[in-house]
Protein backbone atom coordinates (compact mmCIF):
# COMPACT_ATOMS: atom_id res chain seq x y z
CA UNK A 1 0.00 0.00 0.00
CA UNK A 2 1.33 3.41 -0.88
CA UNK A 3 1.89 5.88 1.90
CA UNK A 4 -0.52 8.78 2.42
CA UNK A 5 0.68 11.94 0.72
CA UNK A 6 1.13 15.19 2.60
CA UNK A 7 1.79 18.81 1.74
CA UNK A 8 3.00 21.74 3.81
CA UNK A 9 2.73 25.23 2.39
CA UNK A 10 3.09 28.81 3.56
CA UNK A 11 1.27 31.97 2.61
CA UNK A 12 1.55 35.29 4.51
CA UNK A 13 3.54 33.97 7.46
CA UNK A 14 6.92 34.18 9.15
CA UNK A 15 8.22 30.61 8.82
CA UNK A 16 7.66 29.82 12.48
CA UNK A 17 5.02 27.26 11.58
CA UNK A 18 7.58 25.30 9.56
CA UNK A 19 9.88 25.57 12.54
CA UNK A 20 7.24 23.96 14.72
CA UNK A 21 7.44 20.84 12.53
CA UNK A 22 11.14 20.61 13.34
CA UNK A 23 10.17 20.98 17.00
CA UNK A 24 8.68 17.51 16.77
CA UNK A 25 12.35 16.44 17.13
CA UNK A 26 12.73 12.64 17.09
CA UNK A 27 8.96 12.29 16.81
CA UNK A 28 9.34 13.61 13.29
CA UNK A 29 11.05 10.39 12.18
CA UNK A 30 8.00 8.05 12.42
CA UNK A 31 5.94 10.76 10.69
CA UNK A 32 8.38 10.94 7.78
CA UNK A 33 8.30 7.13 7.63
CA UNK A 34 4.52 7.02 7.56
CA UNK A 35 3.84 9.68 4.94
CA UNK A 36 5.23 10.94 1.66
CA UNK A 37 5.74 14.66 1.40
CA UNK A 38 4.69 15.69 -2.09
CA UNK A 39 5.01 19.44 -1.48
CA UNK A 40 7.02 21.22 1.19
CA UNK A 41 8.82 24.22 -0.35
CA UNK A 42 10.78 25.08 2.78
CA UNK A 43 12.37 21.67 3.15
CA UNK A 44 12.26 19.97 -0.23
CA UNK A 45 12.48 20.94 -3.85
CA UNK A 46 8.99 20.87 -5.30
CA UNK A 47 7.42 23.31 -7.70
CA UNK A 48 3.87 24.35 -8.40
CA UNK A 49 3.84 22.10 -11.50
CA UNK A 50 4.46 19.08 -9.27
CA UNK A 51 1.23 19.86 -7.41
CA UNK A 52 -0.65 20.56 -10.64
CA UNK A 53 0.42 17.14 -11.93
CA UNK A 54 -1.34 15.39 -9.03
CA UNK A 55 -4.91 14.16 -9.35
CA UNK A 56 -7.63 16.06 -7.48
CA UNK A 57 -7.81 14.78 -3.91
CA UNK A 58 -4.55 12.87 -4.25
CA UNK A 59 -2.93 14.63 -1.30
CA UNK A 60 -4.29 13.01 1.85
CA UNK A 61 -3.57 15.95 4.09
CA UNK A 62 -2.25 19.41 3.40
CA UNK A 63 -1.20 21.90 6.05
CA UNK A 64 -1.33 25.54 5.01
CA UNK A 65 0.01 28.23 7.27
CA UNK A 66 -0.13 31.97 6.77
CA UNK A 67 -2.86 34.44 5.94
CA UNK A 68 -4.06 35.24 2.42
CA UNK A 69 -3.42 38.57 0.80
CA UNK A 70 -1.73 38.14 -2.57
CA UNK A 71 -3.12 36.64 -5.74
CA UNK A 72 -0.37 34.04 -5.58
CA UNK A 73 -1.39 32.93 -2.08
CA UNK A 74 -5.02 32.72 -3.16
CA UNK A 75 -4.10 30.67 -6.23
CA UNK A 76 -1.97 28.25 -4.22
CA UNK A 77 -4.69 27.88 -1.56
CA UNK A 78 -7.25 27.07 -4.27
CA UNK A 79 -4.91 24.63 -6.00
CA UNK A 80 -3.99 22.81 -2.79
CA UNK A 81 -7.63 22.71 -1.71
CA UNK A 82 -8.51 20.96 -4.93
CA UNK A 83 -5.68 18.47 -4.65
CA UNK A 84 -6.22 17.66 -0.96
CA UNK A 85 -8.67 15.41 0.86
CA UNK A 86 -8.05 17.12 4.19
CA UNK A 87 -7.00 20.74 4.36
CA UNK A 88 -5.72 22.02 7.67
CA UNK A 89 -5.37 25.70 8.53
CA UNK A 90 -2.10 25.58 10.43
CA UNK A 91 -1.22 28.30 12.90
CA UNK A 92 -2.77 31.61 13.90
CA UNK A 93 -2.41 33.33 10.51
CA UNK A 94 -4.24 30.65 8.53
CA UNK A 95 -6.72 30.21 11.39
CA UNK A 96 -7.57 33.83 12.16
CA UNK A 97 -5.39 36.08 10.02
CA UNK A 98 -2.69 36.35 12.65
CA UNK A 99 -0.10 39.12 12.81
CA UNK A 100 -0.33 39.84 9.05
CA UNK A 101 -4.05 40.38 9.66
CA UNK A 102 -3.22 43.52 11.65
CA UNK A 103 -2.70 45.12 8.24
CA UNK A 104 -6.50 45.27 8.06
CA UNK A 105 -6.26 48.24 10.44
CA UNK A 106 -4.92 50.23 7.45
CA UNK A 107 -5.91 50.61 3.85
CA UNK A 108 -3.74 49.11 1.14
CA UNK A 109 -2.72 52.47 -0.33
CA UNK A 110 -1.32 53.77 2.96
CA UNK A 111 0.59 50.51 3.49
CA UNK A 112 2.19 50.77 0.05
CA UNK A 113 2.95 54.44 0.58
CA UNK A 114 4.66 53.70 3.89
CA UNK A 115 6.58 50.73 2.55
CA UNK A 116 7.77 52.26 -0.70
CA UNK A 117 7.92 55.96 0.05
CA UNK A 118 7.85 57.01 3.67
CA UNK A 119 10.10 54.78 5.75
CA UNK A 120 13.25 56.67 6.83
CA UNK A 121 15.51 54.23 5.01
CA UNK A 122 13.64 54.53 1.72
CA UNK A 123 15.18 56.53 -1.09
CA UNK A 124 12.58 56.58 -3.82
CA UNK A 125 12.25 60.04 -5.36
CA UNK A 126 10.54 58.63 -8.45
CA UNK A 127 7.85 57.06 -6.20
CA UNK A 128 8.40 53.75 -7.95
CA UNK A 129 5.99 51.02 -6.94
CA UNK A 130 6.00 47.32 -7.81
CA UNK A 131 3.80 46.68 -10.83
CA UNK A 132 1.85 43.49 -11.50
CA UNK A 133 3.67 43.22 -14.81
CA UNK A 134 6.35 44.93 -16.78
CA UNK A 135 7.96 44.27 -20.11
CA UNK A 136 11.74 44.37 -20.07
CA UNK A 137 14.41 43.45 -22.58
CA UNK A 138 14.25 39.74 -21.74
CA UNK A 139 10.46 39.47 -21.83
CA UNK A 140 7.48 40.06 -19.56
CA UNK A 141 7.93 39.95 -15.78
CA UNK A 142 4.99 39.53 -13.41
CA UNK A 143 4.35 39.94 -9.70
CA UNK A 144 1.34 38.84 -7.64
CA UNK A 145 -1.20 41.55 -6.84
CA UNK A 146 -2.31 42.48 -3.33
CA UNK A 147 -5.89 42.40 -2.18
CA UNK A 148 -7.33 45.32 -0.19
CA UNK A 149 -7.68 43.08 2.90
CA UNK A 150 -5.86 40.21 4.58
CA UNK A 151 -7.98 37.08 4.96
CA UNK A 152 -7.88 33.90 6.97
CA UNK A 153 -7.56 30.67 4.99
CA UNK A 154 -11.20 29.71 5.58
CA UNK A 155 -12.34 33.00 4.07
CA UNK A 156 -11.00 31.95 0.67
CA UNK A 157 -11.22 28.14 0.61
CA UNK A 158 -12.98 25.49 2.64
CA UNK A 159 -10.96 24.33 5.60
CA UNK A 160 -11.48 20.93 7.21
CA UNK A 161 -9.57 21.40 10.47
CA UNK A 162 -7.72 24.08 12.35
CA UNK A 163 -4.47 23.70 14.26
CA UNK A 164 -4.24 26.96 16.20
CA UNK A 165 -1.28 28.71 17.79
CA UNK A 166 1.65 30.92 16.95
CA UNK A 167 3.12 28.46 16.17
CA UNK A 168 0.89 25.46 16.98
CA UNK A 169 2.14 23.68 20.11
CA UNK A 170 4.04 20.47 19.34
CA UNK A 171 1.67 18.35 21.43
CA UNK A 172 -1.28 19.49 19.30
CA UNK A 173 0.56 18.78 16.06
CA UNK A 174 1.53 15.33 17.31
CA UNK A 175 -2.04 14.52 18.32
CA UNK A 176 -3.34 15.80 14.97
CA UNK A 177 -0.90 13.69 12.95
CA UNK A 178 -1.83 10.61 14.97
CA UNK A 179 -5.52 11.31 14.45
CA UNK A 180 -5.02 11.69 10.70
CA UNK A 181 -2.89 8.53 10.37
CA UNK A 182 -5.38 6.49 12.39
CA UNK A 183 -8.36 8.00 10.58
CA UNK A 184 -9.83 8.88 13.94
CA UNK A 185 -10.85 12.44 13.15
CA UNK A 186 -13.48 14.66 14.78
CA UNK A 187 -16.25 16.36 12.72
CA UNK A 188 -15.09 18.73 9.98
CA UNK A 189 -14.52 22.28 11.07
CA UNK A 190 -13.14 21.28 14.45
CA UNK A 191 -10.26 23.18 16.01
CA UNK A 192 -7.81 20.46 17.00
CA UNK A 193 -7.17 21.72 20.54
CA UNK A 194 -8.91 21.48 23.92
CA UNK A 195 -12.17 23.46 24.02
CA UNK A 196 -11.71 25.31 27.28
CA UNK A 197 -10.15 28.61 28.29
CA UNK A 198 -6.45 28.87 29.06
CA UNK A 199 -7.14 29.92 32.67
CA UNK A 200 -8.49 26.39 33.28
CA UNK A 201 -5.05 24.86 32.64
CA UNK A 202 -3.00 27.74 34.00
CA UNK A 203 -0.64 26.74 36.82
CA UNK A 204 -1.36 30.09 38.47
CA UNK A 205 -5.13 29.59 38.55
CA UNK A 206 -5.18 29.17 42.33
CA UNK A 207 -3.72 32.63 42.79
CA UNK A 208 -6.48 34.23 40.72
CA UNK A 209 -8.58 36.18 43.22
CA UNK A 210 -12.34 35.49 43.36
CA UNK A 211 -13.02 39.11 42.71
CA UNK A 212 -10.48 40.39 40.24
CA UNK A 213 -10.16 44.17 39.97
CA UNK A 214 -7.61 46.23 38.10
CA UNK A 215 -6.84 49.83 39.05
CA UNK A 216 -4.37 50.39 36.27
CA UNK A 217 -3.33 48.22 33.38
CA UNK A 218 0.40 47.56 33.44
CA UNK A 219 2.75 46.62 30.68
CA UNK A 220 5.29 43.86 31.31
CA UNK A 221 8.34 46.15 31.31
CA UNK A 222 6.81 48.48 33.88
CA UNK A 223 6.76 46.11 36.84
CA UNK A 224 8.71 43.30 38.40
CA UNK A 225 6.45 40.38 37.64
CA UNK A 226 5.73 37.91 40.45
CA UNK A 227 6.47 34.46 39.03
CA UNK A 228 3.76 32.66 40.97
CA UNK A 229 0.82 35.05 41.00
CA UNK A 230 -1.98 35.34 38.42
CA UNK A 231 -0.84 37.92 35.87
CA UNK A 232 -4.25 39.59 35.71
CA UNK A 233 -4.10 40.06 39.48
CA UNK A 234 -0.83 41.94 38.84
CA UNK A 235 -2.57 44.28 36.42
CA UNK A 236 -1.10 42.72 33.30
CA UNK A 237 -3.35 42.18 30.30
CA UNK A 238 -3.45 38.40 30.09
CA UNK A 239 -5.90 37.09 27.50
CA UNK A 240 -6.16 33.69 29.22
CA UNK A 241 -9.86 34.09 30.06
CA UNK A 242 -10.80 34.51 26.37
CA UNK A 243 -8.26 32.18 24.74
CA UNK A 244 -8.38 28.49 24.00
CA UNK A 245 -6.05 26.26 25.99
CA UNK A 246 -3.68 23.69 24.50
CA UNK A 247 -0.33 25.45 24.85
CA UNK A 248 0.20 24.31 28.43
CA UNK A 249 0.42 28.00 29.32
CA UNK A 250 3.81 28.32 27.67
CA UNK A 251 3.96 32.13 27.79
CA UNK A 252 2.84 32.22 31.41
CA UNK A 253 5.58 29.71 32.22
CA UNK A 254 7.93 32.30 30.72
CA UNK A 255 6.35 34.90 33.01
CA UNK A 256 4.65 36.70 30.14
CA UNK A 257 0.91 37.26 29.72
CA UNK A 258 -1.12 35.33 27.15
CA UNK A 259 -1.56 37.27 23.91
CA UNK A 260 -4.33 35.04 22.60
CA UNK A 261 -2.68 33.12 19.73
CA UNK A 262 -4.80 29.97 20.06
CA UNK A 263 -7.97 31.89 19.31
CA UNK A 264 -11.35 31.58 21.01
CA UNK A 265 -13.15 28.48 22.24
CA UNK A 266 -15.99 27.11 20.09
CA UNK A 267 -18.52 29.04 22.17
CA UNK A 268 -17.14 32.44 21.23
CA UNK A 269 -17.60 34.15 17.89
CA UNK A 270 -15.22 37.07 18.37
CA UNK A 271 -12.21 36.52 20.59
CA UNK A 272 -11.13 40.15 20.86
CA UNK A 273 -14.61 41.36 21.73
CA UNK A 274 -14.95 38.63 24.33
CA UNK A 275 -11.59 39.61 25.80
CA UNK A 276 -12.61 43.28 25.91
CA UNK A 277 -15.79 42.29 27.70
CA UNK A 278 -14.00 40.10 30.20
CA UNK A 279 -11.07 42.38 30.98
CA UNK A 280 -12.77 45.74 30.51
CA UNK A 281 -15.23 45.02 33.27
CA UNK A 282 -12.40 44.43 35.75
CA UNK A 283 -11.48 48.10 35.96
CA UNK A 284 -11.79 49.09 39.61
CA UNK A 285 -13.79 52.27 39.34
CA UNK A 286 -17.31 53.53 38.99
CA UNK A 287 -16.30 57.01 37.83
CA UNK A 288 -16.07 57.89 34.15
CA UNK A 289 -12.84 59.87 34.42
CA UNK A 290 -11.10 57.19 36.49
CA UNK A 291 -12.15 54.54 33.99
CA UNK A 292 -10.77 56.70 31.21
CA UNK A 293 -7.46 57.12 33.00
CA UNK A 294 -7.25 53.36 33.67
CA UNK A 295 -7.65 52.88 29.93
CA UNK A 296 -4.88 55.35 29.13
CA UNK A 297 -2.29 52.62 29.50
CA UNK A 298 -4.20 50.64 26.91
CA UNK A 299 -3.60 52.76 23.83
CA UNK A 300 -4.22 50.07 21.23
CA UNK A 301 -7.24 47.86 22.00
CA UNK A 302 -7.42 46.59 18.40
CA UNK A 303 -3.80 45.44 18.41
CA UNK A 304 -3.99 44.12 21.96
CA UNK A 305 -7.24 42.17 22.02
CA UNK A 306 -7.30 41.30 18.31
CA UNK A 307 -3.59 40.68 17.87
CA UNK A 308 -4.19 37.48 15.90
CA UNK A 309 -7.79 37.86 14.86
CA UNK A 310 -8.60 41.10 13.03
CA UNK A 311 -9.72 39.34 9.79
CA UNK A 312 -11.95 36.84 11.60
CA UNK A 313 -13.33 39.43 14.02
CA UNK A 314 -16.81 40.79 13.44
CA UNK A 315 -15.37 44.02 12.07
CA UNK A 316 -13.08 42.11 9.63
CA UNK A 317 -11.12 45.27 8.86
CA UNK A 318 -10.99 48.97 9.53
CA UNK A 319 -14.18 50.52 8.23
CA UNK A 320 -13.84 52.18 4.86
CA UNK A 321 -16.45 54.76 4.03
CA UNK A 322 -17.68 53.89 0.60
CA UNK B 1 -40.36 41.46 -6.57
CA UNK B 2 -42.31 42.63 -3.54
CA UNK B 3 -39.06 42.70 -1.59
CA UNK B 4 -37.56 45.19 -4.02
CA UNK B 5 -40.55 47.48 -3.67
CA UNK B 6 -40.14 47.69 0.09
CA UNK B 7 -36.46 48.52 0.03
CA UNK B 8 -35.92 52.15 0.99
CA UNK B 9 -34.61 54.35 -1.74
CA UNK B 10 -31.00 55.44 -1.49
CA UNK B 11 -31.95 59.06 -0.84
CA UNK B 12 -34.59 58.03 1.63
CA UNK B 13 -32.38 56.49 4.26
CA UNK B 14 -34.10 55.30 7.41
CA UNK B 15 -31.63 54.52 10.19
CA UNK B 16 -31.81 51.09 11.79
CA UNK B 17 -30.92 51.31 15.45
CA UNK B 18 -30.68 48.36 17.80
CA UNK B 19 -31.48 49.38 21.37
CA UNK B 20 -30.53 47.15 24.29
CA UNK B 21 -32.65 48.25 27.26
CA UNK B 22 -32.30 46.85 30.75
CA UNK B 23 -35.35 45.20 32.20
CA UNK B 24 -35.50 47.21 35.41
CA UNK B 25 -35.04 50.79 34.30
CA UNK B 26 -34.84 51.70 30.64
CA UNK B 27 -37.20 49.07 29.28
CA UNK B 28 -39.74 50.05 31.92
CA UNK B 29 -39.21 53.67 30.91
CA UNK B 30 -39.87 52.84 27.26
CA UNK B 31 -43.05 51.07 28.39
CA UNK B 32 -43.99 54.19 30.27
CA UNK B 33 -43.36 56.29 27.17
CA UNK B 34 -45.74 54.01 25.30
CA UNK B 35 -48.42 54.05 27.99
CA UNK B 36 -48.12 57.84 28.16
CA UNK B 37 -48.70 57.95 24.39
CA UNK B 38 -45.47 59.77 23.71
CA UNK B 39 -44.49 59.55 20.08
CA UNK B 40 -40.92 59.01 19.00
CA UNK B 41 -38.96 57.84 15.98
CA UNK B 42 -39.80 54.27 15.04
CA UNK B 43 -36.21 53.48 14.04
CA UNK B 44 -35.13 51.59 17.13
CA UNK B 45 -35.52 47.86 17.51
CA UNK B 46 -35.64 47.38 21.26
CA UNK B 47 -34.15 44.25 22.78
CA UNK B 48 -34.89 43.74 26.44
CA UNK B 49 -32.02 42.38 28.50
CA UNK B 50 -32.03 41.75 32.22
CA UNK B 51 -29.21 44.20 32.88
CA UNK B 52 -26.96 46.54 30.93
CA UNK B 53 -24.15 44.46 32.46
CA UNK B 54 -25.33 41.72 30.13
CA UNK B 55 -24.31 43.74 27.07
CA UNK B 56 -20.95 42.45 26.13
CA UNK B 57 -18.99 43.89 23.21
CA UNK B 58 -19.82 40.89 21.03
CA UNK B 59 -23.52 41.79 21.08
CA UNK B 60 -22.94 45.37 20.07
CA UNK B 61 -20.50 44.41 17.31
CA UNK B 62 -22.88 41.69 16.11
CA UNK B 63 -25.64 44.28 15.77
CA UNK B 64 -23.41 46.48 13.62
CA UNK B 65 -22.23 43.50 11.59
CA UNK B 66 -25.78 42.28 10.99
CA UNK B 67 -26.92 45.61 9.59
CA UNK B 68 -27.60 48.09 12.37
CA UNK B 69 -26.49 51.65 11.63
CA UNK B 70 -26.24 52.45 15.33
CA UNK B 71 -26.58 50.85 18.75
CA UNK B 72 -28.15 52.40 21.84
CA UNK B 73 -27.71 50.94 25.31
CA UNK B 74 -29.98 51.99 28.15
CA UNK B 75 -29.33 51.09 31.78
CA UNK B 76 -30.10 52.20 35.32
CA UNK B 77 -28.49 55.34 36.71
CA UNK B 78 -25.23 54.83 38.65
CA UNK B 79 -26.05 53.46 42.07
CA UNK B 80 -29.45 52.17 40.94
CA UNK B 81 -28.52 48.86 39.29
CA UNK B 82 -30.88 46.07 40.31
CA UNK B 83 -27.82 43.83 40.50
CA UNK B 84 -25.64 46.43 42.25
CA UNK B 85 -22.80 46.72 39.71
CA UNK B 86 -24.08 45.67 36.28
CA UNK B 87 -24.28 49.19 34.89
CA UNK B 88 -20.73 49.95 36.05
CA UNK B 89 -19.49 46.88 34.22
CA UNK B 90 -21.37 48.07 31.17
CA UNK B 91 -19.81 51.52 31.46
CA UNK B 92 -16.25 50.14 31.69
CA UNK B 93 -16.71 47.88 28.70
CA UNK B 94 -18.40 50.64 26.76
CA UNK B 95 -15.47 53.02 27.30
CA UNK B 96 -13.05 50.38 26.08
CA UNK B 97 -15.26 49.42 23.17
CA UNK B 98 -15.52 53.05 22.03
CA UNK B 99 -11.76 53.24 21.93
CA UNK B 100 -11.69 50.13 19.79
CA UNK B 101 -14.45 51.35 17.46
CA UNK B 102 -12.54 54.58 16.97
CA UNK B 103 -9.52 52.57 15.81
CA UNK B 104 -11.78 50.62 13.48
CA UNK B 105 -13.01 53.78 11.79
CA UNK B 106 -16.56 53.68 13.17
CA UNK B 107 -17.95 57.11 14.03
CA UNK B 108 -18.31 57.42 17.82
CA UNK B 109 -21.85 58.80 17.49
CA UNK B 110 -23.07 55.45 16.19
CA UNK B 111 -23.00 53.95 19.66
CA UNK B 112 -24.50 55.59 22.72
CA UNK B 113 -24.92 54.65 26.36
CA UNK B 114 -27.59 56.37 28.42
CA UNK B 115 -28.79 55.96 31.97
CA UNK B 116 -32.59 56.12 31.89
CA UNK B 117 -34.62 55.44 35.04
CA UNK B 118 -38.00 53.68 35.01
CA UNK B 119 -39.77 57.00 35.51
CA UNK B 120 -38.02 58.75 32.62
CA UNK B 121 -40.28 57.93 29.69
CA UNK B 122 -39.60 61.38 28.29
CA UNK B 123 -35.87 60.66 28.25
CA UNK B 124 -36.46 57.55 26.13
CA UNK B 125 -38.35 59.74 23.70
CA UNK B 126 -35.65 62.42 23.65
CA UNK B 127 -32.67 60.05 23.35
CA UNK B 128 -34.31 57.89 20.68
CA UNK B 129 -35.21 60.93 18.58
CA UNK B 130 -31.77 62.46 18.98
CA UNK B 131 -30.01 59.27 18.07
CA UNK B 132 -32.20 58.69 15.02
CA UNK B 133 -31.38 62.17 13.73
CA UNK B 134 -27.71 61.71 14.49
CA UNK B 135 -27.54 58.45 12.53
CA UNK B 136 -29.59 59.94 9.73
CA UNK B 137 -26.90 62.59 9.35
CA UNK B 138 -24.12 59.99 9.41
CA UNK B 139 -25.85 57.83 6.82
CA UNK B 140 -25.91 54.04 6.57
CA UNK B 141 -23.07 51.99 8.02
CA UNK B 142 -21.83 49.79 5.26
CA UNK B 143 -19.25 47.45 6.73
CA UNK B 144 -17.01 45.54 4.35
CA UNK B 145 -18.55 42.09 3.92
CA UNK B 146 -16.69 39.22 5.57
CA UNK B 147 -15.41 37.03 2.71
CA UNK B 148 -16.78 33.53 2.41
CA UNK B 149 -15.22 30.73 0.37
CA UNK B 150 -17.13 29.26 -2.55
CA UNK B 151 -18.28 26.14 -0.78
CA UNK B 152 -20.53 23.24 -0.10
CA UNK B 153 -19.56 23.27 3.55
CA UNK B 154 -19.10 26.05 6.08
CA UNK B 155 -16.69 25.95 8.96
CA UNK B 156 -18.39 25.76 12.34
CA UNK B 157 -19.19 29.12 13.70
CA UNK B 158 -20.53 29.56 17.18
CA UNK B 159 -23.66 31.69 17.56
CA UNK B 160 -22.76 35.25 18.40
CA UNK B 161 -24.57 35.55 21.69
CA UNK B 162 -23.29 32.55 23.62
CA UNK B 163 -20.91 32.85 26.56
CA UNK B 164 -18.02 35.20 25.99
CA UNK B 165 -15.74 33.41 28.37
CA UNK B 166 -15.77 29.76 29.17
Amino acid sequence: MSKPKAGFYWCASCGGCEESVVDLAEDLLPVVDAIDFVFFPLAMDFKRQDVEALADGEITVCFINGAIRSSEQLGMAELLRRKSKILIAYGSCAHQGGIPGLANLYDLESILETAFQQTPSTDNPGKTRPLPQITVAGGKLTLPTLDESVKSLDQVVEVDYYLPGCPPPVALLKAAVQAILSGNLPPRGTVLAPDKALCKECPRLDSKPDELLITQFKRPHEIEIDQQKCLLAQGLLCLGPATRSGCQAACIAGNMPCTGCLGPTSRTRDQGAAAMGALGSLIESTEEDQIASALENLPDPAGTFFRYSVPTSMMFRKHQNA
Amino acid sequence: MSKAIHLPLADNFEPRIVAFFCNWCTYTASDLAGISRMTYAPNTRVIRVMCSGRIEPQLLLAALREGADGVLIGGCHPGDCHYQAGNYKCLRRFKLLKKYLDQMGIEPQRVRLEWIAASEGDKVQKVTNEMTEQIRKLGPLKLTAIPKPPSHHQADQAPVCQGAVS
